[in-house]
């Protein structure tokens, strides 16, 4: 009953993971890193909006890095 | 009608639109090989599911104050686009098979046929595996479409204009479905990826740098730079791979000769 019911559990974390975050983890390090640049920068009172395109940018070019590397 | 709502409508027609036809192309080949019948109840049940999901979570998700769903809702749009740009970005440098209708629909065609007629019932419109993988494939692709109808339009305060937009994208690709009755290859559907992650992208880029307290230069207006900017970044990287695919082809083609002549 209780490994029926973490199996049940885990397979529902993993469904959400895998909509969620999909093939590769670092697009989804890279947004939360640059929201929460952004929110570091907003709170010392600089000028924040780049933030969050510059570190994606970054994550992606690293993501597509390691894709392409496989080949 | 400004222009966000316009790229808001835009980005719920195209991302629908993709999901529909890979839905469409499973429903089709359930429907021509197994049971028509059973094939459109899957269908109907689905959308019975997906039509609660966006009822229960619309006014849920519209009850947030506005900062910290442009935040959460930023971030999701921007992971799901960047999921969708790096396919597409992988997919026009040559990394990456084109997705094709064709294929799937010959690959669903084939495992319908090969799942015999063990499972055949009375409930489920006569044939509960024809039902079951209708059912499945229209709540798995609308589920990302329900998302984005949902965040979308609690983000504009229009719920009803994003869900009109998946409508019409439904609308449009049952119709060609109904016509021609086998894989929708003709829809540009690697073309159409390509426009939504640059959509979701942008949105998720404003919303999320708005969420967590950034004002871009311009508000609203900025999203039209935002986008054109979005869209030249990525040329610019399949420019780069296909480059550096190209050479790697090269190197490889002429390593085997200079392997010889050493």
């Amino acid at each position: 009953m209780l490994a029926t019911i973490t199996k049940m559990i885990r397979s529902f974390g993993m469904f959400w993971w895998d909509f969620i975050v999909g093939e590769d983890v670092t697009i989804a390090i890279a947004v939360v890193l640059g929201l929460a640049g952004v929110a570091a920068l907003h709170a010392a009172k600089v000028t924040a909006w780049w933030a969050l395109p510059v570190i994606w940018v970054l994550g992606l070019g690293l993501s597509l890095a390691r894709a392409t590397k496989k080949h | 009608m400004n222009s966000s709502l316009v790229f808001l409508f835009i980005a719920a027609f195209l991302a629908c639109a993709v999901e529909a036809v890979e839905a469409t192309t499973v429903v089709v080949a359930v429907g021509v090989t197994r049971s028509w019948r059973a094939s459109l109840h899957g269908v109907g049940a689905g959308v019975v599911v997906l039509a609660a999901i966006v009822a229960a979570l619309g006014p849920a998700i519209a009850s947030i104050p506005l900062n910290p769903l442009r935040l959460v809702v930023g971030a999701l749009l921007l992971i799901f686009g960047l999921g969708w740009l790096r396919k597409a970005v992988l997919r026009a440098s040559g990394y990456k098979a084109l997705h094709d209708e064709d294929a799937a629909f010959a690959k669903q065609t084939a495992a319908a046929e090969a799942a015999g007629s063990q499972r055949r019932g009375g409930l489920f419109g006569g044939d509960s595996y024809a039902f079951t993988l209708a059912f499945k494939a229209v709540v798995l692709e609308g589920l990302e479409v329900a998302f984005i109808v949902v965040t979308f339009g609690a983000n504009a305060h229009n719920i009803p204009l994003a869900a009109l937009a998946a409508l019409c994208a439904i609308l449009v690709i049952v119709a060609v479905a109904i016509k021609v009755r086998g894989p929708l290859s003709k829809v540009p559907e690697n073309t159409i990826k390509y426009a939504v992650g640059i959509l979701l992208s942008s949105f998720g880029t404003f919303w999320g740098a708005e969420g967590a307290g950034a004002r871009w230069p311009g508000s609203d207006a900025s999203l039209i730079g935002i986008i054109p900017a979005i869209l030249l970044v990525s040329f610019a990287v399949v420019a780069v791979l296909r480059r550096q695919r190209e050479r790697a082809e090269q190197l490889a083609a002429a390593g085997p000769a200079q392997g010889v002549t050493a």
